[in-house]
């Protein structure tokens, strides 16, 4: 008894935790297709964004761009850009813009929006409602992005 | 909107690229295919048309070339021999009432087309002589018997040019068929031009893309060992950009199929394909 109460506390604890600090999918702001703030206030973690740009069920960023830094993996897309030195070309507000939905940058893009949650049709049941990446992912490929600096 | 700082790297990553569909010559059991003509009049951005035979690798390209090489031909086989088989109420076969399926030459370059005021496909067609003329139950649209049955009348017209119509009381369906196409669906919310259209010739991931023709359909498919029907391969497309596909056989893809056609006309048929 004691337990389950005290579990619910946690629990509720990290849910409202949530909710205070991390920006939802169409609550983030943007002007001129570049987000400022952080969607959730912890710094994002390179490694991890890292794997999250690879991972064909996550970000699966590779599918369409080709990566130097990633030279391990072996099939690399070529229908956007290549994201070497990419950081020395945006900043990081611009690289938050354009992960959490390219479109506000660049019209018209075949890029996914990879933080919007509603305003696509006909989603598979598995995927209704969701985001592609969570806040914290995009917060990690953005901070990997940061790395990929060749000046 | 901010679009100048990657357009000169990206002009760059693609020239150095090993783009674009190559300039093999299609030869099949000594005859040449047409993989390449000129794009039909309705289609505003792309001037030549290529079957997406030239954008596959060499080894896969090799087993079109040859009917003893092509594994789909296996499956022909198989209905070579379901035409014989009575099957249903009637006590009929395909050949009771069709002297000889060669008597199809043409057929696969017409359709899909409208019958009565209904947009019909090879499937439907299929259907209708084994419910409504044999008594018999209808094959499922895209399993084994129906592949390999559309498989066997298509290649009679192996070589001839697609040749599907588009006006008239086809408009309609082709309208519609050509606003699917454009159409975002999906959780990554892309439409079949983002990729067929706007982007064929360049990798994604490990996959060549290319137009999305469908004049070698069904297509045997190394991927799965088996002949994929055009409904198949629509509906595995849809599933990868996270959308929820149309029915099999349904007014969206039967309507997509004839759209699909006409952006192939001029292109020969080279069913049964073979692709990866
Ligand atoms: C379906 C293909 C596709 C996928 C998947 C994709 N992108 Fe892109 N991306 C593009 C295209 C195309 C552009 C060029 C913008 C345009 O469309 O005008 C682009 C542009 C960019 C840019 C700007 C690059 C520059 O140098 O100007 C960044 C950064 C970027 N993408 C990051 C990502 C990340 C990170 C992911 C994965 C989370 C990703 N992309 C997934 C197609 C894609
Ligand atoms: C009882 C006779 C009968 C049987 C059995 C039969 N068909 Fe038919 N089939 C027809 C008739 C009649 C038509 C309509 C011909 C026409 O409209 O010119 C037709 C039309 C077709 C067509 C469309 C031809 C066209 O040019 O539009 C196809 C394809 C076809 N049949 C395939 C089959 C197959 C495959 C089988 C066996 C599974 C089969 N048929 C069994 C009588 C039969
Ligand atoms: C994310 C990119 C993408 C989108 C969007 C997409 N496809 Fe595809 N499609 C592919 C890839 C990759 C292949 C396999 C390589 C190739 O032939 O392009 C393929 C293959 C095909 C083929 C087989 C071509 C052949 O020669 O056998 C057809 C037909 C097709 N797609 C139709 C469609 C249709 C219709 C849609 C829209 C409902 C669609 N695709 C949307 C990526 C895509």
């Amino acid at each position: 008894m004691k337990h389950t109460l005290g579990f619910a506390v946690v629990a509720t604890l990290g849910a409202s935790m949530a909710l205070a600090e991390e920006v939802k999918p169409m609550a983030v702001s943007f002007a001129d297709g570049t987000v400022a703030a952080s969607l959730t206030g912890v710094a994002g973690d390179p490694v991890n964004g890292r794997a999250v740009f690879a991972n064909r069920k996550q970000g699966n960023c590779l599918a369409c761009h080709t990566n130097s830094d990633l030279s391990e993996e072996s099939f690399h897309g070529e229908v956007g850009p290549p994201m070497d030195g990419v950081a020395d070309r945006w900043s990081e507000a611009e690289l938050r813009g354009i992960v959490s939905n390219s479109k506000m940058m660049f019209e018209g893009t075949i890029m996914p929006a990879f933080y919007i949650d509603s305003g696509y049709t006909r989603p598979l049941d598995d995927f209704a409602g969701q985001s592609i990446l969570t806040a914290q992912q995009v917060e990690d490929v953005v901070a990997y992005l940061m790395t990929l600096k060749e000046e | 909107m901010k679009i100048a700082p990657w357009i000169a790297i990206a002009a760059f990553g693609f020239a150095g690229a090993a783009v674009a569909q190559d300039d093999n010559t299609l030869n099949v059991e000594g005859e040449t295919l047409l993989t390449e003509t000129a794009a039909p009049a309705h289609m505003d951005s792309v001037d030549t048309i290529y079957s997406g035979w030239r954008f596959r690798s060499s080894e896969t390209q090799a087993l079109q070339t040859d009917d003893f090489d092509n594994p789909g031909m296996i499956f022909v086989d198989t209905a070579i021999e379901q035409w014989d088989k009575v099957d249903g109420s009637e006590g009929k076969a395909c050949s009771s009432c069709h002297e000889d399926v060669a008597d199809f030459a043409g057929l696969r370059t017409k359709l899909p087309r409208v019958d009565n005021g209904e947009l019909v496909t090879m499937e439907n067609l299929i259907n209708e002589c084994r419910t409504d003329r044999m008594g018999a139950e209808a094959w499922k649209w895209s399993k084994g018997k129906m592949t390999a049955m559309t498989a066997l009348i298509g290649l009679q017209s192996r070589g001839m040019a697609m040749d599907v119509a588009t006006e008239g009381e086809a408009a309609p369906f082709w309208e519609k068929g050509k606003e699917l196409y454009y159409t975002r669906v999906g959780q990554l919310d892309m439409a079949c031009s983002n990729c067929h259209e706007d982007n064929y010739g360049v990798m994604i991931r490990a996959d060549h893309l290319s137009q999305g023709q469908i004049n070698g359909f069904p297509t045997y498919r190394l991927k799965n060992a088996k002949l994929n029907s055009i409904h198949g391969r629509f509906k595995g497309c849809m599933k990868n950009i996270r959308a929820t596909p149309f029915a099999e056989g349904g007014d969206e893809f039967k309507a997509l199929e004839l759209y699909l056609a006409s952006r192939g006309q001029g292109l020969s048929v080279e069913t049964p394909s073979v692709r990866n």
